[in-house]
């Protein structure tokens, strides 16, 4: 018996479930897509991690703060790893929208990617 | 973008619409002008970079009405950036516009004064213009907190412009008051960055924020929200040392014996937005009281004529898709009086709010310039469940709408009919929500 409590936060409703992960079975849940949020959370929850990388010029003096996210949810629990080392990093200009600035962080097969040009 | 460009240089140019502010809705309203015909569009912007306060929101879950697909800020901007480029829109960057107004010249009804760096003080003259300044944060005066005055006390979104855009971490150890958006996604940011949120403060007995983010910005970092408590007292010399929490009563007074003290360097506050309307008001264009913000007809033309508002300098919406589909409302109208389609108001139906709703926008309804269906935009006055959204014409209910569940911080949408519009005539609208 290994009961969670997860708050589904699929839609505005906010419905309250017990996962039993083991069982595979969702009590409170409102929907199928809650359902299905509510059983991933229990066994591998993920989250789109968002940040910034510091852009730097030639000489390696900071320029300007590049937004990035992981290009897919990555699990939850290597969140502050991946900020390691995406805090790191040093860019140069041009960066395009979309960039991998990262190629697949921390072996999830997740590239981190820029979200905003810097010509 | 180039030639257009030169010709913002020459004094003799008449523009069809002027953008004030290149934020989300002053572009939506720059692209949507010039695609309803109006091609001599030109945005002013005050800071260097299109796109505004979405430049320094890094997080995701914008544009999921819009575009289906959860954006970053910073990429929802991007897209409608990268639309404005591929049309011949004139921008001017560093731009700030001190005043708009009235010209004698019935060609050209409106002048917007600018400074810029690059050309000084200028004027132009154009026939229209478009409000899109956005909004402000409500100070550090207006949570009023005694104790003393030390360094370390931001508001959220000023920390959040010095963390995601100059890459300056403000503190070691915070205490957040106020868990709008806001304050949420901040708490998530910081604890990142590597610092410590001791708590989330809120006043009210319930959060203004997304679910979403009080599970995945407070919950999953294990920070605690403390609802229905608010901060008494803020203690420290030359930077901030500790602050006070206390449980409020009913009537939101601090109840004395329940503070709660933490030791902390840092103190955020998120306790409102209200509408940049410096601009605005210096035009003599009337404001609600209840949203801060111009009172507009659904085409989002002010009590000025000619003069249009759109997204947070309106009212201050918590959904950019909103603001963007309100802005392309005020973009076209420019765009149709600009090019001779339409007149100034002069039959009008006022909207406005009942019972437990705070405002109602547009408060006015033009109706000769009425489309099949109009949206009303407004906030409930607390968070109630399974009541319903009545309007109603007189003593006659034209629409009743059942809610489950409505709450301050989450924007209602209305529409109405062409014809129930019309059949309002002489009468006023008024919308409540009921038992
Ligand atoms: C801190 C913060 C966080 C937010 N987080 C979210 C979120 O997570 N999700 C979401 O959907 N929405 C969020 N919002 C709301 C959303 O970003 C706004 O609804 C949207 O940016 C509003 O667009 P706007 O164009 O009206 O205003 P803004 O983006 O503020 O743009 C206004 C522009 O006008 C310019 N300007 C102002 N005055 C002048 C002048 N006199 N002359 C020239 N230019 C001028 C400003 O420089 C600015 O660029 C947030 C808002 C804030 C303030
Ligand atoms: S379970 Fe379904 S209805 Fe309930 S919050 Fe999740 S998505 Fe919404």
């Amino acid at each position: 018996m290994s009961l969670q409590k997860v708050t589904c936060v699929v839609c505005p409703r906010g419905c309250q479930m017990e996962v039993d992960a083991e069982a595979g079975t969702v009590v409170g849940a409102s929907c199928p897509r809650g359902r299905a949020h509510g059983l991933a959370e229990a066994t591998n929850p993920t989250r789109t991690l968002t940040t910034t990388v510091r852009i730097v010029d030639a000489s390696g003096e900071f320029v300007d703060m590049a937004p990035v996210r992981t290009a897919a949810p990555i699990p939850k629990g290597k969140i502050f790893d991946a900020m390691k080392t995406i805090k790191a990093l040093r860019v140069q200009k041009p960066i395009r929208r979309g960039d991998a600035l990262v190629k697949n962080i921390l072996d999830t097969g997740v590239d981190v990617v820029a979200t905003r040009d810097f010509p | 973008m180039s030639d257009v460009d030169a010709v913002a240089n020459a004094d003799a140019i008449l523009w069809d619409v002027v953008v004030v502010g290149g934020g989300p809705a002053g572009l939506a309203a720059a692209i949507a002008a010039y695609d309803d015909g109006a091609k001599k569009v030109l945005v002013v912007e005050r800071e260097k970079e299109l796109g505004g306060i979405l430049n320094q929101c890094v997080h995701n879950g914008f544009g999921l009405r819009r575009f289906q697909e959860e954006l970053t800020g910073p990429e929802y901007a991007g897209r409608f950036i990268d639309e404005l480029s591929k049309r011949e829109i004139a921008v001017e960057l560093e731009a700030t516009v001190l005043d708009v107004g009235q010209a004698e010249d019935p060609a050209a009804p409106t002048v917007v004064r600018f400074v810029s760096p690059t050309r000084g003080f200028k004027e132009v003259r154009s026939k229209t213009v478009v409000l899109a300044t956005g909004c402000r944060e409500r100070p550090r005066g207006a949570i009023g907190a005694p104790g003393d005055r030390p360094s370390g006390v931001f508001t959220a979104g000023a920390a959040q412009k010095y963390v995601n855009r100059e890459g300056e971490m403000i503190g070691r150890k915070v205490v957040i008051l106020g868990s709008g958006d806001i304050g949420l996604i901040m708490a998530r940011r910081l604890t990142l960055e590597g610092a410590k949120v001791l708590a989330v403060v809120e006043l009210m007995p319930y959060s203004n924020g997304l679910t979403r983010n009080i599970v995945q910005c407070l919950q999953d970092f294990d920070i605690p929200l403390y609802l229905s408590h608010t901060v008494t007292r803020v203690v420290g010399k030359r930077r901030v040392e500790k602050i006070v929490v206390s449980k409020v009563d009913e009537k939101r007074a601090p109840i004395p014996g329940t503070e709660i003290e933490f030791d902390c360097d840092t103190l955020l506050l998120s306790v409102g937005l209200i509408p940049e309307n410096e601009v605005a008001r210096g035009a003599g264009v009337e404001l609600d009281r209840r949203t801060k913000g111009p009172i507009v007809t659904q085409n989002r033309e002010t009590t000025i004529p000619n003069v249009f508002s759109c997204g947070n300098a309106l009212h201050v919406h918590d959904l950019v898709d909103f603001v963007s589909e309100e802005a392309e409302i005020a973009g076209r109208a420019a765009a149709a009086r600009a090019l001779g389609k339409s007149s100034v108001p002069k039959n009008l139906v006022e909207a406005t709010n009942g019972a437990r709703v705070n405002y109602v926008a547009p408060q006015k309804i033009d109706l000769d310039a009425l489309d099949d269906e109009t949206a009303f935009f407004l906030r409930v006055s607390n968070v109630f469940q399974d009541k319903k959204l009545v309007v109603k014409c007189g003593d006659e209910t034209i629409k009743e709408i059942k809610r489950r569940r409505v709450a301050p911080a989450e924007m209602e949408r209305v529409t109405l009919s062409r014809d129930a519009l019309l059949a309002a005539r002489g009468r006023k609208i008024v919308v409540s929500l009921e038992d």
